[in-house]
């Protein structure tokens, strides 16, 4: 029977929702039994949470000291040694799982596809190339240990069960000294996670300043929503990196998009082509959004939100 | 510090519209315009920085694939490269292969620094730094948004799901580049002039010894599925109307 390694991401022992999209993915291989790994510092409360996605067999941590930030030169050797005895080697397709997965590949002397959007057999996946103006289907031989980033918004998360056992290993991995972690910088936030949000409303060049920026984020707080943007409103300074929607930004599927002021770009419909419902606020009747949008409104978008808003009675 | 070493990878150019072609064999490159992979442009820039700041003595550009990438290295000599080296492969190479046979060139030229895009807009592979850094045995700063060097170290901010993370790295590493890292310069005629005269060698990539695998086989390339086109709404209370009934608000 194949087995499959997951390789977990976890910030502050709270495990990152894309784990238990690649658990769905990893399900699609009939029969595998599935395993997460897990490295950090202090990292139960993540391990219990991944125990508990429906599918898992069991959690295998490596929880140092060593292991506190996510250096990919720190954890893929580690990791590379536990999977030694794996079949499939899977990780998000998140910043993390781009930086370490490639890593852990190299190590293991193997090719990596990046970015597995749909399980076709348990040898065969399809994946998105040219920013998603391509779809290839791309199958490894029998022999190759299949080392992947799944693409988390193309699956849906796996549900609960009874947690799973957790296990904790250890590794005779040497670890370099060569990294080290300064510091991160991030957008602390009381609003939906961009990445796992149902909602979420994004503003582009158009909104014109940081300061009128204000409108996206009173209009998304009013639907619960989270906040994204364009590549151009975050080169503009409007928004900080973190909210870049799109191909080199976040690739994102929330139930309901809201696109305002933005012109929709091919590389920022590549990261929300997997949006349940698209909609576009656009002056430019022409704008490329609408050929993507389900729904599309003609108009200025300082106008016609204060509208919306009352209509909605919020 | 004596060397950087920056990949060029031959593209299609970002501006093109991708086409699947008809038979399902790839996507439309007859007659397209190629140009530089941008994020390697972006990584030769900062190679360039670095060496007018006067912290390293020379700048290498290296390409792997066919002949004609001949004319993407030129691009970038004329950017003020000071010299080229081709893999000249007329099969696809892998990331993995392609790391390695970087890392034959890293062996020859030890370079202080090897800086690369991070990832090329055709496969969208986003593998090759990393894989090269483990190789390498050497640290990874990927998604580079700054790098400032201090003596044997660099800090290095990265683009991140989080924010922006900043981590420090003993030289010499792999750094990968973002776009924001900064604006690549335009290319002047006389400088297209003078990189005519600038050294470019070119070696089979069969000749560095590289082991490659045949892992994969890549079936059918297919257009993505499109989405079907929506509804115009004249109003706000259209927009509202339109998204009560889809039960979204």
């Amino acid at each position: 029977m194949a087995n499959i390694l997951i390789i977990g991401e976890q910030t502050d022992n709270a495990l990152n929702a894309a784990v238990a999209k690649c658990v769905t993915c990893a399900r699609d291989i009939d029969g595998a039994e599935i395993h997460v790994l897990l490295l950090g510092s202090s990292i139960d409360q993540a391990a219990a949470t991944a125990a508990s996605i429906e599918g898992v067999a069991k959690v295998l941590t490596i929880d140092a000291a060593h292991n506190a930030n996510p250096l990919a030169a720190v954890y893929a050797p580690q990791i590379a040694e536990v999977a030694g005895g794996y079949d499939y080697v899977f990780g998000p397709s998140t910043t993390f799982g781009k930086d370490l997965v490639p890593r852990v590949a190299a190590l293991l002397d193997v090719n990596q596809l990046s970015d597995i959007m749909e399980v076709v057999d348990a040898r065969t996946f399809k994946r998105p190339i040219y920013a998603g103006n391509a779809i290839t289907t791309v199958t490894v031989k029998d022999g190759y240990k299949v080392l992947a980033t799944v693409r988390a918004a193309s699956y849906r998360a796996s549900g609960e069960q009874a947690a799973a056992p957790i296990e904790a290993v250890s590794t005779g991995a040497e670890i370099p000294a060569h990294s080290r972690f300064v510091s991160v910088q991030t957008g602390a936030s009381d609003r939906p996670d961009l990445q796992t949000a149902a909602k979420v409303v994004s503003g582009g060049r158009a909104l014109g300043s940081e300061e009128a920026f204000k409108i996206i984020y009173d209009f998304a707080d009013k639907l619960g929503a989270g906040v994204g943007a364009s590549r151009a409103a975050v080169d503009a300074g409007y928004v900080p990196n973190e909210l870049q929607v799109g191909q080199t930004g976040k690739i994102i599927a929330p139930e309901l998009y809201v696109a305002i002021g933005i012109s929709g770009a091919i590389q920022h419909l590549t990261g929300i082509k997997d949006a349940g419902t698209i909609v576009a606020i656009n002056k430019d009747e022409d704008a490329p959004i609408f050929e993507v949008a389900d729904i599309g409104l003609v108009g200025d978008l300082f106008k016609v939100i204060p509208e919306i808003e009352a209509a909605l009675g919020a | 510090m004596d060397k950087i070493i920056v990949g060029l990878k031959r593209v299609v150019d970002y501006n093109v519209r991708i086409r699947v072609k008809g038979d399902g064999s790839g996507v439309e490159t007859d007659g397209v315009k190629m140009s530089i992979n941008p994020f390697d442009e972006i990584a030769l820039e900062e190679a360039l920085r670095i060496r007018e700041r006067g912290d390293a003595s020379e700048v290498i550009v290296v390409s792997i694939g066919a002949s004609d990438a001949q004319q993407q290295l030129r691009t970038g000599l004329a950017m003020g490269a000071d010299r080229a080296i081709l893999l000249e492969s007329d099969t696809v190479v892998d990331p993995l292969a392609a790391a390695k046979a970087m890392l034959a060139i890293i062996e020859q030229e030890q370079p202080g620094l090897v800086i690369l895009g991070k990832q090329a807009i055709d496969n969208d592979n986003n593998q090759t730094g990393q894989m090269l850094a483990a190789l390498w045995n050497r640290p990874q700063a990927t998604f580079a948004s700054e790098v400032i060097l201090d003596g044997d170290t660099a800090k290095v901010t990265r683009e991140v799901d989080a924010g922006l993370e900043t981590i420090e790295v003993d030289l010499p590493a792999v750094i990968t580049v973002d776009l924001r890292l900064n604006e690549p310069r335009y290319v002047k005629l006389p400088d297209i002039m003078k990189a005519k005269k600038k050294p470019l060698d070119t070696k089979a990539f069969s000749e560095l010894g590289v082991a490659t695998d045949d892992a994969f086989s890549v079936g059918l390339y297919e257009p993505p599925a499109q989405r079907s086109k929506g509804i115009m709404v004249e109003d706000a209370a259209g927009l509202v109307a339109a998204l009560k009934e889809k039960g979204l608000v």
